[in-house]
């Protein structure tokens, strides 16, 4: 799709443009989706460190699931969940390879719960991006492990009971209490500041596994405006108030 | 002249209003205009406040917006 032409006057340089690991493709994702930036933050990420031609990344199952369209480097799509598992078979495999994993909590905290737990127990070589949304996007906004107490799904109509469905899974949490990881956080994107401390903390995990420390997992939280059924303000709304809450933000196992 | 331009490309454009909310002088609004996909596409609506901070492109989740900034005698500002 080419760039609508604007002239841009004499005397003005560009500050901000496209980067270049991502392709010309359009995302999929709906509008106001902080996939889009978090997508966007690690094409920055392996431009900066200049590892595009020697990183392969592992799509998901779930909206990010085309990931392998809007990047401009080698791609694995994983079976559900597996995302974990297949990195590690391609970074022993190929220890000079840059293996990222690039998932959502239906992904990574629902089905893949175990081989994303072994693999951080390992501490494989990896770097893992983890973006909870607390919802299943992609299938139609069922109730995730990690939907907020209360919070209202079309499985949890009535909102998540927590004496029946049980209580939001800390996915870092529970990672940074292990001793394979060595470096786990939480970041968000609902504002340009917090755009900026996510992009350091993507940067931050590639130039890990770079250095061969081992398992690094950046969280990111995400708003979901069509499944929560808000606008894509009142979803950065959402993250602030609700979201946080349940999940602080902050560096949880090394930095 | 403003100290900066933000270009939108109107086919990425999703219309989420999310850098409209984002940028700190008023200089984003909706425009009128409708892309193929029929997103109402966001456009500077007071270009002159426009400093180039970049936050509209740093917020924007579909990637549609490049900014440029004027350059100073110092060099880039």
């Amino acid at each position: 799709m080419p760039m609508v032409e604007t002239r841009i006057p004499e005397g003005y340089t560009k500050v901000f443009t496209r980067p270049e690991a991502l392709s010309d493709a359009q995302y999929t994702y709906c509008p106001g989706c902080h996939h889009g930036v978090i997508t966007r933050l690690v094409a920055e990420a392996l431009d900066e460190l200049g590892i595009r031609g020697r990183t392969v990344g592992i799509a998901p199952v779930g909206c990010a699931v085309f990931l392998y369209r809007f990047f401009n480097c080698d791609f694995v799509q994983a079976a559900h969940g597996r995302a974990c598992a297949v990195a590690t078979g391609l970074k022993r495999a190929n220890p000079d390879l840059v293996v990222f994993s690039y998932q959502g909590d239906g992904d990574l905290g629902a089905i893949g719960t175990a081989e994303t737990v072994h693999a951080a127990n390992r501490g494989e070589n990896i770097t893992v991006i983890f973006i909870n949304n607390q919802i299943y996007g992609m299938t139609g906004g069922e109730m995730a492990p990690t939907t907020l107490p209360g919070q209202r799904t079309v499985t949890s109509p009535g909102g998540r009971d927590t004496r029946l469905m049980g209580y939001p899974l800390k996915v870092s949490e529970m990672l940074a209490q292990l001793d394979g990881p060595c470096y786990i956080t939480r970041q968000s994107v609902h504002d340009a500041r917090h755009v900026g401390l996510t992009r350091k903390a993507i940067v931050q995990a590639f130039r890990n596994q770079l250095e061969g420390k081992g398992f690094s997992l950046v969280e990111v939280l995400a708003a979901c405006p069509t499944n929560f059924k808000m606008s894509p303000e009142q979803g950065n709304t959402w993250v602030v108030e609700k979201a946080m809450k349940a999940f602080p933000l902050g560096d949880l196992k090394g930095a | 002249m403003p100290k900066g331009i933000a270009v939108i490309d109107m086919e990425r454009c999703k219309g989420c209003g999310l850098c409209i909310a984002a940028c700190p002088f008023g200089v984003l609004g909706f425009s009128e205009q409708y892309n193929s996909s029929g997103y109402n596409v966001a456009c500077m609506v007071q270009p002159e406040k426009c400093t180039g901070c970049t936050i509209c492109a740093q917020i924007c989740p579909d990637v549609a917006i490049e900014v440029y900034r004027k350059e100073t005698a110092k060099g880039a500002a």
